[in-house]
C-alpha cells in the first residue's frame, strides 16, 4: 500500500481493491462482508442491505443528476441481488453557500427515482460544512431490499454459460468525462443512469434462471467480467465485436484513448444464464433496450482470466482497469 | 458534401477481412525471406495497436517486433519528474501537464502523490487550457510541464506564442520536448562509448506518422540512405499497420532499402511548414537530452530560445530544482530492450519488483511501454 491515498484508490479497479482488502476488510472482517457482493445478504438471506456515497462533478449532467444517481446506485445494488428495493436512508453533506433551489431539484429527482423502485426513504441526516470542506454536495444512501430470487452469485458460473449485457456500454463515463473542466467536448450523449429493478422483475417474471447479475459501475464491464472470472475460476471469452457501444461513446474513447469496457455505467448490467436460457433472456432485455446483446461465453481456456477475441482471429487479455482514467497525450 | 463522422476515421481501418488479407500477403512474402527480420515500431502508439489488436498472432515466426522508445512519459528521466514534483509543491504554482504524465513516479513520488498532498496539479487535453487556468488564478503561477515528440511540440509553441502576444503574466514553461530521428540514430549508431549500438538487432523501422504530420517524412530519409534501414511511415489502425509491415517485408524480398509512406492520407514529404516555423521561432536544440533507459542522446531535446528565458521555468526556478541525474535500478535492462537485444521476460525484476503499479524502469511506466504490455498481455503475445 502507498503511504497516502491517491485518486487511483477510488477507481473501482486494482488499487481500489487493495485499499478495501488491506484496510477495511482487515479490521471489519466477518463472514457476510467477506462475500464481497454488491449488497449483503442478511436475516437468513431474506433481506439484502447496501450503502453507497455519491460525489460527482458536475452535479447536473445530461440525463441525470447526483440525486438520481444516489437512489439508482443503492437500489441497483439491491436489485443485483435479485431483491426489490424497499427502505432507504439518505444522508447529505452540504457545503456552506449551496443553492437551496438546486438542493430541492436534486431531492425531487431522488423522489422520482424512489417511485420507480417502489421504495421509500425512512431515515435521514443533514450536515452543513464550511466552504471548501466538501465539493458542493455529497450524498450517502443505504438501502434494504427483499430477496425475490435467491442464489444469484458469480461463483455459480459454469462452463458453457452465456453472458449478456443489458444495453450499450460506457455512456455514463463518457458523459461525465466530456462534461469535465479541461476537456472541451460538446456532445449529445446522455448518461445511462436508471433504476434497474423493473428490468430484473421482468426477468424473474419470465422465469429466467438468473445465475449471476452485476451492474457495471466504476471499473465498467471489464471490472465485472474480471470479478466473475476470478470468483468462478473460469475463463470469460468475450467477442469484442458483439459488445454494443454507441458511436459517440466510441468516438470519445478513440479521441481520448479510453476503452468503452473500462468506462463507468450507472444503469447497465451484466447477466449470466445457462445457454438454453440465452434467447429468452435476450428477448426480455431487448424489451427495454434494443441494444442489449450476448457478449461472452464461459469456458476453461484461461482460468480466472477474461479474454477479448477479435473478428480477425486474435485474442488478448482484458484486465481490470488500473489507475485514474487519463486522456492520452497524442 | 456529406458530413464526415468520427467513425469514418477508423471503421474501415479495423475491418477483419482486410486485416486477414494482409496477414496472408505477409505470410506468403515472408516465406521468401532468407533470415528473420526485426522491425522496430518506434512509436508507443504503434506498440499499443500491436498489443491491443494482437497483431503478432497474425504474423509468421520470422517477423519480430522490437518496441521502440517513442513514449514521451516513459523516456522522461526521474530528475525531470522531480522537477515537476518540486514545482507542483510550490504554494503559488499550478502545475499543468498532459494525461499519463501525472502517474509516473519520480524519486519523491508522482504528480498524483503531490496532488494527494495538496499540490494543485491539473491535466489538460489541450495546452491552450492554460490560458483559462491562468486568467482564473491571477495570483498563481501556471507552469506548463510540456512533454512529447514532434507531434505535441506545436501545441506548446502556439501556447508560447499566445502567452507572449497576449502578455499573460503568469504562465511559465518547463520544456521536455524531444525529437524522434535523433534517438533512432542513437539506437543503431550510438557514439557513446558505453553503448554497444552495433549489437542492435533493428533491421527496419515503422516510422512514427503523427510525428511526420508535423515534421514530414523527410526526417527519416537518412535511415535507408546512410544506415541501410528501410522506413515505412505508418498509421495507427490495425489495417494501416498490417499494410506498413507488408511494405517492409516487400522491400526485403525485392532487396530495396527505401523510405515509403503508408499513411498517405495525412503524411507528406514536407510536413506542416507553419508548425515547423512556429517551433523554430520559439525553440532550439539542446546538445544533450538524457533519455530514461538510453542515457544522453545528442541533439534530441528542445528548449525555449534564450530570448524567451523569462518564460522558462527551469531558469526562473533554478534555485529550487534538483540537478543530480538519477539512474534507474542497476538490474533494469530497459536500454537493451529498446535496442532489441533483450525481451522483457529476460529481466530479473520484470513482474516481481517492477510492475505497472510500481514501475522501476522506463518500459513499465506507461501502457505504451514494452514491459507494461508484456506484463498485461503475458502469454497471449
Amino acid at each position: 500500500m502507498t503511504k497516502t491515498i491517491t485518486l487511483a484508490h477510488g477507481n473501482g479497479g486494482e488499487e481500489n481493491n487493495e485499499l478495501i482488502t488491506k484496510i477495511f476488510y482487515k479490521h471489519f472482517k466477518n463472514d457476510i462482508l467477506e462475500k464481497s457482493e454488491d449488497s449483503a445478504l442478511i436475516e437468513d438471506e431474506k433481506l439484502v442491505m447496501s450503502t453507497d456515497s455519491f460525489t460527482v462533478s458536475p452535479l447536473f449532467f445530461n440525463g441525470g443528476d447526483i440525486g438520481k444517481l444516489a437512489v439508482c446506485g443503492t437500489c441497483n445494488d439491491l436489485a443485483m441481488m435479485g431483491a426489490k428495493p424497499k427502505y432507504l436512508t439518505c444522508s447529505v453533506i452540504i457545503e456552506e453557500g449551496f443553492s437551496t433551489r438546486e438542493l430541492e431539484k436534486i431531492v425531487r429527482s431522488m423522489k422520482q427515482e424512489l417511485e420507480i423502485n417502489g421504495a421509500v426513504v425512512v431515515s435521514g441526516d443533514t450536515k452543513v460544512v464550511p466552504k471548501g470542506a466538501v465539493d458542493k454536495l455529497f450524498i450517502n444512501t443505504t438501502g434494504i431490499g427483499e430477496v425475490k430470487q435467491s442464489g444469484i452469485s458469480a461463483s455459480a458460473l459454469k462452463e458453457g454459460m452465456s453472458i449478456l449485457v443489458s444495453r450499450d456500454i460506457g455512456s455514463h463515463g463518457a458523459t461525465i468525462f466530456s462534461a469535465r473542466e479541461g476537456i472541451e467536448l460538446e456532445s449529445n450523449l446522455e448518461t445511462d443512469c436508471a433504476s434497474l429493478y423493473p428490468q430484473i422483475q421482468a426477468l424473474i417474471d419470465a422465469k429466467i434462471d438468473i445465475v449471476a447479475l452485476r451492474d457495471a459501475t466504476r471499473g465498467g464491464v471489464s471490472a465485472v467480467l474480471n470479478e466473475w472470472a476470478k470468483a468462478s475460476n473460469l475463463c470469460v471469452e468475450v467477442e469484442e465485436e458483439a459488445i454494443p457501444v454507441q458511436e459517440e461513446v466510441r468516438g470519445i474513447c478513440e479521441m481520448l484513448g479510453f476503452e468503452a469496457v473500462d468506462l463507468a455505467n450507472e444503469g447497465t448490467y451484466l447477466l449470466a444464464v445457462a445457454k438454453e436460457d440465452e434467447a429468452r433472456a435476450l428477448e426480455v432485455l431487448q424489451r427495454t433496450h434494443k441494444s442489449s446483446a450476448v457478449i461472452a461465453t464461459v469456458s476453461k481456456e484461461y482460468e480466472g482470466r477474461v479474454i477479448l477475441k477479435s473478428s480477425w482471429g486474435t485474442k488478448r487479455f482484458l484486465d481490470l482497469p488500473t489507475g485514474e482514467l487519463l486522456p492520452r497525450i497524442c | 458534401m456529406a458530413e464526415l463522422e468520427l467513425k469514418n476515421l477508423y471503421d474501415d481501418f479495423r475491418d477483419g477481412e482486410t486485416i486477414k488479407a494482409y496477414a496472408k500477403i505477409i505470410a506468403t512474402d515472408a516465406k521468401k525471406l532468407e533470415k528473420s527480420i526485426n522491425i522496430m515500431e518506434v512509436c508507443g502508439g504503434h506498440t499499443h495497436t500491436i498489443m491491443k489488436f494482437g497483431l503478432p498472432q497474425l504474423l509468421p515466426d520470422n517477423i519480430n517486433f522490437i518496441h521502440g522508445p517513442g513514449c514521451p512519459v516513459c523516456i522522461m528521466p526521474k530528475e525531470r519528474i522531480d522537477h515537476a514534483y518540486v514545482l507542483a509543491m510550490q504554494e503559488d504554482v499550478i502545475l499543468v501537464t498532459l494525461g499519463d504524465m501525472i502517474k509516473v513516479p519520480g524519486s519523491n513520488g508522482s504528480l498524483q502523490d503531490a496532488r494527494a498532498k495538496g499540490a494543485d496539479v491539473r491535466f489538460v487535453y489541450s495546452p491552450m487550457e492554460c490560458l483559462k487556468i491562468a486568467s482564473e488564478n491571477p495570483t498563481k503561477k501556471v507552469v506548463f510541464f510540456a512533454i512529447g515528440f514532434e507531434t505535441t511540440t506545436p501545441m506548446t509553441a502556439v501556447l508560447v506564442d499566445q502567452v507572449i502576444k497576449q502578455k499573460v503574466p503568469n504562465i511559465l514553461f518547463h520544456i521536455n520536448h524531444v525529437t524522434v530521428p535523433e534517438v533512432m540514430v542513437e539506437l543503431i549508431d550510438s557514439r557513446d562509448e558505453h553503448v554497444d549500438a552495433y549489437n542492435n538487432r533493428i533491421d527496419a523501422f515503422l516510422g512514427p506518422s503523427h510525428v511526420s504530420v508535423i515534421a514530414g517524412s523527410k526526417i527519416y530519409e537518412k535511415f535507408p540512405k546512410e544506415y541501410g534501414r528501410p522506413v515505412v511511415v505508418t498509421g495507427f489502425e490495425p489495417v494501416d499497420m498490417m499494410q506498413g509491415i507488408s511494405m517492409i517485408v516487400k522491400q526485403f524480398v525485392e532487396e530495396r532499402t527505401e523510405l515509403e509512406i503508408q499513411y498517405k492520407r495525412v503524411v507528406n514529404y514536407e510536413g506542416n511548414l507553419t508548425a515547423q516555423a512556429l517551433i523554430e521561432k520559439y525553440f532550439e536544440k539542446i546538445s544533450l537530452f538524457r533519455w530514461r533507459g538510453l542515457g544522453n542522446v545528442p541533439d534530441s531535446g528542445l528548449k525555449l530560445r534564450d530570448e524567451f528565458a523569462e518564460y522558462n521555468a527551469e531558469i526562473v526556478y533554478k534555485d529550487i530544482l534538483p540537478i543530480a541525474e538519477i539512474e534507474d535500478h542497476k538490474l533494469c535492462i530497459c536500454g537493451d530492450i529498446l535496442r532489441g537485444m533483450a525481451k522483457p521476460k529476460e529481466c530479473t525484476i520484470f513482474g516481481t519488483a517492477c510492475k505497472p503499479t510500481s514501475p522501476i524502469g522506463s518500459c513499465m511506466v506507461s501502457s505504451e511501454g514494452a514491459c507494461s504490455a508484456y506484463y498485461k498481455y503475458g502469454n497471449l503475445i
